[in-house]
């Protein structure tokens, strides 16, 4: 396997052995980048100087015989809605695109703590919001098995780049399905941990009950890796969960005995793509081989997820994204009359079409008189959804669906019907809602030669058993090893 | 017709924690370095997070438990929403419908010759961030607004009172007995310049009708009240200018919606307000960065174990314990809890209330304000001026001679001046009080034969000639006892 293709794990396992050097992998991955990018466009900025020097300083370290980080001399990309010191955090929005943070994400101060190489930042949906990167104020990625069609989103450009050969590991954000849903587009394992699990210090916010910061990598070990590093308590977020973090990796191995795997009966069969439903039925069946129990489950309030998640989100991002205001940072316009047309006119040249959808919807549900209509039911409706996953758990270990209903639409097919892009959100938001973990995971191929993931779903603070339940999958089947050309 | 004022309260109170509500800076005031005292968090910089400061927390129950507030078992954070540019992050972290304390009352006295008592009701206390400082140019000549963060995530704690209060007066006693209270359990300084207390008032009248119908005028919030002054001078104002609008229009609470205006010091009026105020529709939901906090009962007893006794009660028990004037005991009250504490150490060693109450509220007060100091670091620690009490009463000196110690001992050069500085200062000066007639005698038998005339002055009924014979003695002997000389006068002299 060339450099560009290999896992982070093979990679470490070169760099130990002294067969390859981080620098190598680095210019690697540059290179790449500087040959390709131009037609997937992953990446917003990249960091060629530091990450060069960086890979040096972890060879002169490797060499030295001094004690290397768990990501020693891996390059990692992030999203860039994830604050780094020192470099522009855009969120792929006008507002804040020369914004430079003077601070580091909790994730970013972990992942430069394990010797990584931060390699640059990657394209996303306007403030996270969106599931196919159309909505970024600078570019659209595209997916590196097709380049006319999606590489999904928000985290689009994290996905690509990992499966493109850009990265061998890429950091995104999951509020309803973020991260699942462009690793599923585009073939790469996708984990969106427990609500807590990783500190969102540093993630710009969007809808701050929801999101989570998770891995992008080539196969289930690689998650568990760069799992191990970002998870923990991190004080400077009160939501972190303080829960210890096992080595992932060390059980990885293990298969679960006695699993029971959730499968849901005729779950929106008119929506499902025939394919999709194909490879979620076969990857049952794979379960079965290893002599797993199939057991159909029923999740009453699942149906309400979508529009649940539709007032929730755009509510929490209606105040969320109320201080880009052009007072104090980013973007301010430069004519207007008086303070208030300041406002006015900064928010409305800054941000795109799909931002300001979603913060009229939230500001209108949080509105004195419509708050116990919408934005209260809502809160309601979510305990419901998450009573149902606890009771789906007490009979099941896992649950396996569909990560979406089709595989990877083409650029501009649903960018004039923003509610058919919401409901392709069916399979995921109900994670982000119940605040329960989610894997997506390569599954299979469709005939025009896109990938379809699976996704796996585990009790809150369960991903261990939700990355061992993914790898036993894994290691039955060769979908993860499949790269785009 | 006739009407009675209906006022009630919000008032403002800075916590005194080291750091903010929410973040790790310091809460300092520091107006002249703008924008120093900030972090991602309290500017709002996109992905920082708040974290609850437990200790304003801390200090917000101690404050509900003073003002009688029942602290519930569950209290959580929601979002104020509003576009200000001294509010970066374009909301502010408050409590909404379920604030950290409630349903409380505050005492005062409505006047002293009576001693009648009013409990004034508390709708609630609630914990908040402050919001930064805008100063925009006054100049005229369009110079940009400035902002200034340092103040931004300051630790407030709001405290809402019933309409209860029926006068311009009343207020500012509820308002001054409040801020007694705050200053005595330490939780903020209360200064008013600075800003660590200010206060809205909500003004209306409930006009009585010959019909025997009552009915409330519109009211009005007056804002910008940053001085006792100031909140009693625009409730009366308010008050006349209610009643005048009243009988001109006879616009009624039900006709008008609640209207805002500002406290003008200067001219002395109030003014109507156009703002962020203005039906303003605040989205308010509860603050998904922030867990709810829950208190136990074990929690809520330790701190009110914390409590020292409420001023009321202190000023009560002075009366009782020590037998003070109602004055005296409020004007040691009032100082403050440190000079309360003084004095009371002063009382409890001297063992003569009455005493050290005239000493603490004539000698101690007096230097206090012409050194400008403040108790703390008054140089005569209570236990010494008990001692010197004790003197005094034991008649070892008299209280001229005390007083001079007292003199002295504020003027020792050499730090802080012990108890036996006292003893050394009275022999320095030769203040010991001479009541051995032995030694007495001969002095007053020499100044009897060189004073004839004063004698025979005093033997022919003129009294005021012994005063100045006695005078001459104490000039000789610094510490004789007057009583014992003037004994010996009047036996040498019949
Ligand atoms: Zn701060």
């Amino acid at each position: 396997m060339s450099i560009t293709s290999a896992t982070a794990s093979e990679l470490l396992a070169k760099m130990n052995s002294g067969e390859i050097s981080s620098e190598e992998i680095t210019s690697a991955c540059l290179d790449e980048i500087s040959r390709r990018d131009g037609s997937i466009n992953a990446f917003l900025s990249v960091q060629q100087e530091a990450a060069l020097e960086k890979a040096r300083e972890v060879d002169r370290k490797r060499k030295a015989g001094k004690p290397l980080g768990k990501l020693a001399g891996l390059p990692v990309a992030l999203k860039d809605n994830i604050c780094s010191e020192g470099v522009t955090t855009t969120c792929a929005s006008k507002m804040l695109e020369h914004f430079v943070p003077p601070y580091d994400a909790h994730i970013v101060e972990q992942l430069k703590a394990a010797d990584a190489v931060l390699i640059g930042k990657t394209n996303l949906d306007e403030f996270a919001m969106g599931s196919s990167t159309e909505n970024s104020a600078f570019k659209t990625t595209t997916n590196p098995w097709n380049t006319a069609y999606a590489a999904g989103g928000s985290s689009g450009g994290s996905a690509a780049a990992v499966s493109a050969g850009f990265a061998p590991l890429a950091l995104g954000s999951d509020t309803g399905g973020s991260i699942r849903q462009p690793a599923s587009f585009c073939g790469v394992v996708g984990l969106k941990p427990t609500y807590g699990r990783v500190s969102r210090y540093g993630l710009v916010a969007f809808a701050s009950s929801l999101d989570q910061i998770g891995p992008f990598a080539r196969d289930v070990t690689d998650a568990a890796l760069i799992l191990g590093t970002i998870a923990g308590k991190d004080r400077r977020d009160t939501t972190s969960l303080d829960a210890a973090v096992p080595e992932y990796t060390s059980t990885l191995e293990q298969p679960l005995k006695n699993l029971k795997v959730g499968y849901i009966e005729l779950l929106h069969e008119e929506g499902l793509h025939a394919e999709v439903k194909e490879a979620t039925l076969r990857a049952l069946d794979v379960y079965k081989s290893l002599g797993a129990e199939m057991v159909p489950i029923t999740l009453p309030h699942a149906k309400y997820c979508v529009a649940t998640y539709y007032i929730i989100a755009p509510s929490e991002a209606s105040s969320n994204l109320a201080r880009y205001d052009g007072v104090h940072y980013g973007y301010r316009a430069p004519h207007f009359e008086n303070m208030i047309d300041m406002y006015a006119a900064s928010r409305g040249e800054a941000f795109g079409d799909e931002v300001k959808r979603r913060i009229m919807l939230g500001t209108y549900a949080l509105s004195s008189g419509y708050y116990d209509a919408y934005y209260l039911k809502a809160l309601k409706v979510r305990r419901l959804i998450r009573n149902d996953f606890e009771q789906a758990f007490q009979s099941v270990d896992i649950i396996a669906t569909p990560v979406t209903p089709t595989p990877a639409f083409t650029i501009g097919e649903l960018v004039d019907d923003p509610l058919a892009m919401y409901l392709a959100d069916i399979f995921t938001t109900s994670a982000n809602l119940s605040g329960i973990p989610g894997i997506s995971i390569p599954a299979g191929m469709s005939k025009n030669n896109l990938p379809i993931g699976l996704q796996l779903l585990a009790p809150p603070l369960e991903e261990e058993r939700l990355l061992r339940a993914a790898r036993m999958f894994e290691r039955e089947t060769d979908w993860h090893l499949k790269r785009p050309v | 017709m006739d009407y009675t004022v209906i006022i009630g309260l919000e008032v403002h109170v800075q916590l005194q924690t080291r750091t903010k509500l929410f973040c790790g800076c310091s809460t300092k005031f520091n107006p002249d370095h703008p924008n120093t005292q900030t972090c991602p968090v309290c500017l709002g910089l996109p992905g920082a997070l708040p974290v609850l400061n437990r200790e304003a927390f801390h200090l917000g129950m101690k404050t509900g438990l003073a003002i009688n507030c029942e602290i519930p078992a569950f209290t959580k954070w929601d979002r104020k929403q509003y576009y200000y540019p001294d509010l970066p992050k374009a909301y502010q972290i408050s409590q909404y419908d379920l604030p950290m304390s409630q349903n409380g009352w505050l005492e005062i006295e409505l006047d002293p010759e009576t001693r009648e008592k009013k409990k004034i009701g508390i709708i609630r206390a609630h914990l908040e961030e402050d919001a930064g400082k805008n100063s925009h140019d006054e100049s005229g000549r369009g110079q940009d607004s400035k902002v200034d963060l340092n103040r931004c995530g300051t630790p407030l704690i709001e405290i809402v009172s019933e309409p209860d209060l029926r006068s311009a007066q009343e207020a500012r006693t509820y308002l001054e007995e409040l801020k007694l209270l705050l200053t005595y359990i330490d939780v903020s300084d209360c200064n008013m310049q600075e800003g660590s207390l200010r206060c809205d008032a909500n003004v209306n009248l409930h006009v009585h009708q010959a019909n025997g119908e009552t009915v409330p005028t519109p009211i009005v919030e007056i804002k910008n009240l940053n001085s006792f002054r100031g909140v009693e001078q625009a409730i009366e104002y308010e008050v006349q200018r209610q009643w005048k609008h009243w009988q001109e229009t006879g616009l009624s609470l039900k006709d008008v919606p609640k209207e805002t205006r500002g406290w003008d010091a200067d001219r002395g009026v109030t003014l109507e307000q156009r703002g962020k105020e203005d039906a303003a529709d605040y989205r308010y939901f509860p603050d998904p960065d922030l867990a709810p906090v829950t208190v136990t009962d074990a929690e809520r007893e330790r701190v009110s174990q914390e409590l020292c006794e409420r001023p009321a009660d202190r000023r009560a028990r002075f009366e009782e314990s020590y037998q003070l004037s109602v004055y005296d005991a409020a004007v040691i009250i009032d100082q403050g809890l440190a000079v309360a504490d003084y004095f009371e150490t002063v009382a409890e060693s001297c063992g003569n209330g009455k005493q050290a109450a005239n000493w603490v509220t004539q000698d101690v007060l007096r230097e206090l304000n012409e050194r400008g100091l403040d108790i703390s670091k008054f140089p005569i620690q209570p236990d010494v001026l008990a001692a010197l009490l004790q003197k005094v009463n034991a008649e070892e000196i008299t209280i001229k001679s005390g007083r001079t110690v007292f003199q002295e001992l504020l003027n020792y050069p050499e730090g802080v001046p012990g108890i036996e500085q006292i003893q050394n200062i009275i022999e320095d000066k030769g203040l010991a009080l001479v009541s051995d007639t032995g030694e007495l005698d001969s002095i007053v038998q020499a100044v009897v034969d060189k004073n004839e005339k004063a004698v025979a002055d005093f033997q022919s009924g003129k009294q005021a000639a012994l005063g100045a014979l006695i005078g001459q003695v104490m000039r000789e002997i610094k510490g004789a006892d007057p009583k014992a000389v003037r004994e010996l006068f009047i036996a040498k002299m019949s």
